[in-house]
């Protein structure tokens, strides 16, 4: 099980806050659980495409595409932060 | 060091008064804050709304403090930074560094707001006389924050 979090424009697009997935056997990276998500089509496909400015926390640090993900982590997805 | 995300607004002069009480090493001070404005892309801005990531925020915020701290003779810095719905001419950001000379001061305080914006998760939600849009990041502030 992972918790996975969405935040500012990606919450409202993607309609959640956050939710609880088992990780999928095929995913153990950002890269890969991107592509999962992506295969639930619409709003996900869309937003989280390829080339779509989208940033990843795993754990409350920024990740990069080949950041481990494992069973209990907290995953964040948002667009580049807007602060200051 | 004081890290500090907070939906209400801060003084200014008691917060850098509580940075250098009773520090006599400290003989510089430099300040940055942000403002809200009423105008953004050409477009009346009615109010402003900020959210961030409420975990990472804290800890995104402490770790760019160290990194100033060991880029510059820096003694001490307060970041705060508010969450929430802003108006025109509120404050937003408020960045102090204290050290004994000016020039790590001023550094350590244009860094840390350079990083903040690229690296901070808050993200800023416009409401205008159209409806309200998200922010988009700028490319600007990308190119200020790699230049350190």
């Amino acid at each position: 099980m992972i918790t996975l979090v969405y935040l500012a424009r990606l919450r409202e697009t993607l309609g959640i806050p956050s939710e609880k997935i088992d990780l999928p056997g095929n995913v153990g990276t950002v890269a890969s659980l991107l592509a999962w998500l992506r295969t639930r089509g619409g709003a996900w496909a869309a937003e989280l495409a390829p080339g779509r400015a989208v940033r990843v926390a795993v754990n409350f640090d920024v990740a990069k595409s080949d950041t481990p993900i494992k069973a209990g982590d907290e995953v964040a997805l948002f667009p580049p932060v807007t602060g200051g | 060091m004081s890290v500090r995300v907070q939906t209400s607004d801060f003084d200014v002069a008691r917060e850098i008064a509580a940075l250098r009480a009773g520090d006599a090493r400290v003989g510089a001070v430099a300040a940055f804050i942000g403002l809200v404005r009423d105008i953004s892309d050409a477009t009346a801005v009615q109010t402003l709304t900020l959210e961030h990531y409420p975990g990472m925020t804290e800890k995104a915020l402490a770790g760019i403090v160290d990194e100033a701290k060991s880029r510059w003779r820096i003694y001490d810095a307060t970041v705060i930074h508010r969450i929430g719905e802003l108006k025109p001419t509120d404050q937003i950001v408020l960045v102090i560094a204290t050290s004994a000379h000016r020039g790590d001061a001023f550094a350590a305080c244009e860094f840390i707001m350079d990083y903040l914006k690229t690296r901070a998760p808050f993200w800023k939600k416009e409401q205008t006389p159209a409806g309200e849009r998200w922010v988009e990041a700028r490319t600007s502030d990308d190119e200020k924050a790699a230049r350190w």
